[in-house]
């Protein structure tokens, strides 16, 4: 038997290299999972994700009182209803501005206090730290009327700057710890090397960190994003106007009516997911990278 | 050199102000911002909570608005049953919900770890609902729950239970039907946190486990474990804390409802600031939640030993 003191010294890297090359199918022990290990439970989980994206296209597109289980005759009814008489073509508009306005304000908030984070030694570094970290056992939801006393103070009640600025606020601890790692990760010398050659501390950031960023920021931009995009709460409480509402709201809406119109309701949430979806196809690959490189390692 | 030592130690703030003038103020400056916003719209409003957790206050009567001690605390302990119903509510819902999660989140990892063929889309397509909304999935899940046109009647056409069941009307079906939901859209998140964290362990540690004869499964409990563990003490924390603080799903999805049975005490508070407008006993219940919060929080880390023997 081999002991453990020789497996302790076995790991040579060349080990692979003596043998004749065969296959590449049989590499690592772990990866020697029977396939019917892996495809099995995958189906089956598979199932489960799919049946409710499926269910919720299939009301959509079909037309009201159909019980098929396919949607045909196919009929965007739905949409164009949802769109105008239910309003989410305006909600869409608002939906939209409140991420984009979250993502840039978080993004830019962010970088720069991540970058003191990261970069400086400075007096009150661990008490901001320590601030960051317990702002995340801090309920949003818990503390709506408190807020919601702030921006009426602020007279900033039913107007969209209240729901973007709530939504940053929460958004910035986890963003900001997020990426003073990322730039952790990226080497002092780098920047030193730019300073030598004459750039100031902005351009040596905007020329040499900030490419190296992108995964990162990439990441927490898209969550920013998403997270103003689906979240509810704020926008339910802040925003009175119904022309101010957002997809949610209108979601929420359509649910909570007397009589549910399940065909609005479907179609209504393929809008919401739409921006979603599109943003996530598009960031996928980034999404481990960044997390890997930044988020769990810290 | 001072160069050489940063490219040894990159995490390592500069001891050494540069040459390149650096005012001393500039780190002050670059966080000033998001110090503020935390300030005003985090700090004052928990501030208030705290203050007024010791007031009667209540808009609707304000005759009665005042000092009152800790007469609200003694009140949501002695005298409020809803009070523990919700709290026993809360703790059954996140324990539930974080543990399933982080078992099939950590059971998909390791799936779409593998290499195999059409790997690239089945990892996007068992992350897809991660990034849905609370109310789009309760959005989801009315349209298949719904008892005329669910996936109740079609079971019921393959003979499986009856027709017109509605599972989220029945206190007795509520809470698994309501579980499912929430771990369709909660599992990604531990999958992908985890397959993020598999990516770094180090192959050469598997080969050697092989070399020594050591089974999948023991090396799934020696090597890919322990490795995990740090990444998985912090996602089930991070998620027991937004799990049990995050409302969307269950207000949008049962209303708390039936007959209170869903109802978190988050939902609860919010309930009594909102609709019963009684701000000073939502605010010593919301002092009381964040109490409980933290205290479990840190007993958490502290009996994981997060960071654990190498930090």
């Amino acid at each position: 038997m081999i002991t453990k003191e020789a497996v302790a010294v076995a790991p040579a890297p060349e080990r692979p290299a003596p043998r004749a090359p065969r296959p590449v199918k049989r590499r690592r022990a772990w990866d020697e999972a029977p396939r019917w290990q892996i495809y099995l439970p995958l189906s089956v989980y598979l199932l489960f994700t799919l049946i409710p994206f499926y269910w919720i296209l299939l009301f959509a597109l079909r037309p009201a009182g159909s019980t098929s289980l396919a949607p045909w005759p196919m009929t965007f009814d739905h949409f164009e209803k949802v769109w105008t008489e239910r309003a989410f073509g305006t909600y869409f508009q608002n939906s939209v501005l409140i991420g984009v306005a979250t993502l840039v304000l978080t993004t830019v908030v962010a970088l720069a206090g991540g970058y003191a984070l990261a970069r400086f030694d400075f007096r009150i570094k661990r008490v901001f730290m320590l601030a960051l970290l317990c702002s995340q056992f801090v309920p949003g939801a818990l503390l709506l009327v408190p807020l919601f006393q702030v921006f009426a103070e602020l007279r900033m009640i039913n107007s969209l700057g209240s729901v973007i600025l709530a939504e940053t606020v929460f958004q910035l601890p986890l963003s900001m710890i997020l990426i003073s790692g990322f730039i952790r990760n990226v080497p002092y010398s780098l920047e030193e090397a730019a300073w030598v050659d004459g750039c100031t501390r902005l351009a040596s950031f905007r020329i040499v960190v900030l490419p190296l960023l992108r995964p990162g920021l990439i990441a927490v931009g898209s969550f920013a994003f998403v997270h103003a995009w689906n979240h509810f709460l704020f926008a339910l409480m802040f925003l009175s106007d119904q022309s101010k509402q957002t997809i949610p709201v209108g979601l929420n809406t359509l649910m909570s009516a007397d009589s549910v119109d399940l065909g609005a309701l479907a179609a209504g949430g393929i809008v919401a997911a739409v921006p979603v979806v599109i943003v996530f196809a598009f960031i996928q690959k980034w999404l481990i990278t960044g997390f890997s490189a930044g988020a769990v390692k810290g | 050199m001072a160069q050489a030592a940063a490219v040894a130690e990159p995490p390592a703030p500069p001891r050494r102000r540069r040459a390149s003038a650096t005012p001393r103020r500039l780190p002050y400056l670059l966080i000033a911002p998001a110090a503020l916003l935390m300030l005003g719209f985090i700090a004052y409003p928990v501030v208030s909570v705290f203050y007024y957790s010791l007031q009667n206050y209540n808009p609707t009567k304000p005759w009665r608005n005042g000092y009152a001690g800790l007469d609200n605390f003694v009140h949501a302990f002695t005298d409020d049953p809803q009070f523990w119903d919700t709290l026993t509510f809360s703790a059954k819902w996140v324990v539930v919900e974080v543990g399933l999660q982080l078992l099939c989140g950590l059971a998909l990892a390791l799936i779409v770890n593998q290499t195999f063929v059409g790997r690239g889309l089945g990892r996007a397509l068992v992350f897809s609902p991660w990034a849905v909304s609370g109310v789009l999935t309760s959005a989801i899940w009315v349209l298949l729950y719904n008892s005329q046109t669910g996936i109740t009647r079609y079971l019921a056409d393959l003979g499986i239970g009856e027709y017109g069941t509605s599972w989220l009307s029945d206190t007795s079906t509520v809470f698994p039907a309501a579980v499912v939901a929430d771990l369709w859209r909660g599992v990604p998140f531990f999958a992908i946190l985890i397959l993020a964290d598999l990516q770094s362990v180090s192959k050469d540690l598997y080969e050697a486990a092989e070399v020594d004869g050591a089974s999948r499964l023991k090396q799934f409990w020696h090597i890919t474990l322990p490795h995990l563990k740090d990444a998985i003490v912090l996602s089930t924390l991070l998620r027991a804390v937004w799990e049990f603080n995050n409302v969307d799903l269950l207000y949008t999805l049962t209303g708390g409802g039936p007959a209170g049975e869903t109802t978190t005490l988050p939902l609860y508070i919010a309930n009594t600031s909102v609709d019963a407008h009684n701000f000073g006993y939502a605010s010593a219940l919301t002092t009381v939640a964040f109490v409980i919060l933290l205290f479990c929080s840190v007993v958490y880390l502290r009996l994981s030993k997060f960071g654990g023997e190498n930090k």
